[in-house]
């Protein structure tokens, strides 16, 4: 198994920065492997970040500061990486994208939610697995 | 892009997800309008029509396209004591003279000073707001028997479980139906819709609100109309800006002040209550697939029709299941992140969300909270910026002494700079190292002057150094003055 094209989901929580050093590890067996960081933004997220950051562009600007640090972390080890934003819920979102396109595999991390936004809300990871037909590796 | 095609972008770009959305958000206002009037002190047909014309005029003067504008609970609290103290024709002048304050903000492009409005007074106004719109909803329970609580409770199930099985239809609608329905069929006599006022199947008519056109009117209105102002432009821009960010576009935030000045008037016109944009029904928008100035259009206008087929159907809505409704809308309203956060974020602003919430909650007033929220943070910066870092170094031989200064210099700083220096001692010269500081006005000036005069009369060198351009240039206009006149 080649795993030349890795989708990674992130979301700047502690769990996806450990997914992004997993996909690192997992780039690395194989030469040329690119990596494409995928950040989902929904409506409940715009609302939070528009009042904690107060407007717009700041809000896109932190978001865009949260990323690099995912770039930097890909870069630094020598992989290629590119990073696509798209607007919408975040379990849907990716599972629509990831099966989309052309990837040996989706990264991602167990629990961006509290617990009890879990509860509510249910897992985006767990929907993911379920729904994504490329191997999906969890990371705890 | 010219304007055609802009207009025809902003109208025709997305129809099939516009028209759907609209369907979405007109079904979802409908129980919010009823809600907000009961909450204003009006019949229901007040909120419904503001929401139908201010839905329909902002679809064509508003800036930001996808935004949904109505009656709304942060107008709704504003004029519980203009509606009961002087009634209905009042509200509806108040509510013209609010749209022509809205359209003068635009006009005079007001807008970017809502950039002194902190963001964490924004976080407190919202979370007041669903504080508010909570409290607003115990009345309904008193001296209520358990069926209320148990119909309160199933609305609520229905609104958070539903998504759970299907997104297909809007859970809180179906909230609705399925309370009403039980209500009606098993005759519990619980109070309904129609208890709270009149909902007569007519379209809105234009007259002006019947009030004496007198000063003593307006002094009477005014102050609610600058609430009312002030405070929907707040939430309106602040809309926008959420919208901006959920799809990635650019709005123009003094056109949507006119817009919103233009709806409120006409909403006046026409019987309906001031309003203006509101988050969540923004957000469900924009999740339904609304884009453009469409969506807005087809919301006015669906919730309309459906008030003069179904309004009899309408009034048999137990209050409830509007109750329920309301208890969702203020969980959803609340920046619950803002509690979570609270111990991470500086302490001074979340002194200032707590009192401007606490402010609100106790006066019941969203401007007073919104103006305390800023004094307050205002006081916070000075106080925060006057602290000046003075640290000290002796040379070896202990002949020299050098301040570091580190800090604003300003009028209400100098004190507390001053203090730090001691002139007591027993050195030869004395160097005051200003390189990460700044001078900015006389007092500063003077306060440097007379660190100078001091230590000269004692007999001590001093040497100012490392003034940054600014401050010298201010030195040296004013400096120069009140040195001379101090030799």
């Amino acid at each position: 198994m080649m795993f030349k094209n890795i989708l990674l989901a992130a979301d700047g929580s502690p769990h996806s920065f450990r997914a992004a050093e997993k996909a690192i590890g997992l780039g690395k067996l194989t030469d040329g492997a690119v990596i494409e960081i995928l950040y989902v933004l929904d409506g409940s997220k715009s609302k939070s970040d528009v009042l904690k950051y107060g407007d717009s562009d700041t809000a896109s600007l932190k978001r865009k500061e949260m990323l690099s640090r995912y770039e930097n972390l890909i870069s630094e080890s020598g992989l290629s990486c590119k990073t696509t934003i798209l607007h919408g819920t975040p379990a849907e979102t990716i599972i629509k994208h990831a099966n989309q396109g052309k990837y040996d595999c989706l990264v991602i991390g167990s629990r961006g939610r509290s617990t009890v936004q879990t509860m509510i809300l249910g897992s985006v990871s767990h929907k993911v697995m379920k729904h994504v037909k490329s191997p999906v590796v969890m990371v705890k | 892009m010219n304007f055609t095609e802009k207009l025809k972008k902003e109208w025709l770009g997305n129809v099939r997800g516009d028209v759907l959305a609209g369907i979405v958000v007109a079904l979802a206002l409908i129980p919010e309008a009823i809600a907000f009037s009961i909450i204003a002190g009006v019949d229901p047909m007040v909120g419904l029509y503001a929401s139908f014309c201010i839905a329909i005029v902002i679809a064509f003067v508003g800036g930001r396209p996808g935004m949904i504008s109505a009656a709304t609970g942060a107008m709704a609290l504003l004029m519980i004591n203009l509606v009961a103290d002087h009634g209905l024709e009042y509200l509806l002048a108040a509510t013209i003279l609010t749209g022509v304050l809205q359209v003068l903000f635009g006009v005079f492009k007001l807008a970017s000073f809502m950039k002194f409005v902190p963001r964490s007074v924004m976080i407190g106004f919202v979370n007041a707001l669903a504080i508010l719109i909570f409290t607003a909803q115990l009345q309904h329970f008193v001296n209520e028997t358990w069926v209320m609580y148990a119909l309160v409770a199933l609305t609520l199930l229905i609104i958070y479980g539903l998504p759970k099985i299907t997104k297909a239809v809007p859970s809180t609608l179906v909230a609705i139906v399925v309370v009403t329905a039980i209500a009606i069929t098993m005759n519990f006599g619980v109070r309904t819709v129609g208890d709270m006022g009149a909902l007569p199947a007519t379209l809105p008519l234009f007259a002006l609100p019947n009030i004496p056109l007198t000063f003593e009117t307006l002094m009477i209105i005014f102050p609610y109309s600058l609430a009312l102002a002030i405070v929907g432009l707040l939430e309106s821009l602040l809309t926008a800006s959420i919208v901006d960010d959920m799809t990635d576009t650019d709005s123009d935030k003094n056109k949507e002040s006119r817009g919103q000045g233009i709806a409120n008037m006409v909403t006046g016109c026409f019987g309906g209550m001031a309003g203006c944009a509101m988050i969540g029904q923004s957000v469900i928008n924009v999740k339904s697939g609304g884009r453009g100035r469409l969506s807005c259009l087809v919301a006015g206008v669906f919730l309309i029709v459906l008030i003069l087929l179904l309004g009899n159907v309408v009034v048999q809505i137990p209050m409830a299941a509007l109750a329920g409704v309301m208890i969702m809308v203020s969980i959803g309203t609340f920046d619950w992140n803002s509690l979570i956060n609270i111990h991470k974020i500086p302490r001074t602003d979340a002194i200032v969300m707590v009192v401007t919430v606490g402010t609100v909650v106790y006066t019941h007033d969203l401007a007073k909270g919104v103006f305390a929220g800023v004094i307050l943070s205002a006081i916070f910066f000075a106080w925060k910026i006057s602290r000046v870092k003075v640290e000290t170094m002796l040379s070896e031989d202990k002949v020299e002494k050098t301040y570091f200064v580190n800090g604003q210099l300003f009028f209400a700083s100098v004190t507390d700079f001053v203090a730090q220096i001691n002139y007591n001692d027993t050195v030869d010269k004395v160097i005051i190292d200003v390189t990460q500081a700044h001078l900015w006005d006389d007092s500063a000036v003077g306060a440097i002057d007379k660190i100078e005069y001091k230590y000269e009369q004692k007999g001590v060198e001093v040497e100012i150094r490392g003034l940054n351009k600014e401050s010298s240039q201010l030195m040296e206009k004013i400096g120069g003055l009140s040195k001379a006149s101090g030799h």
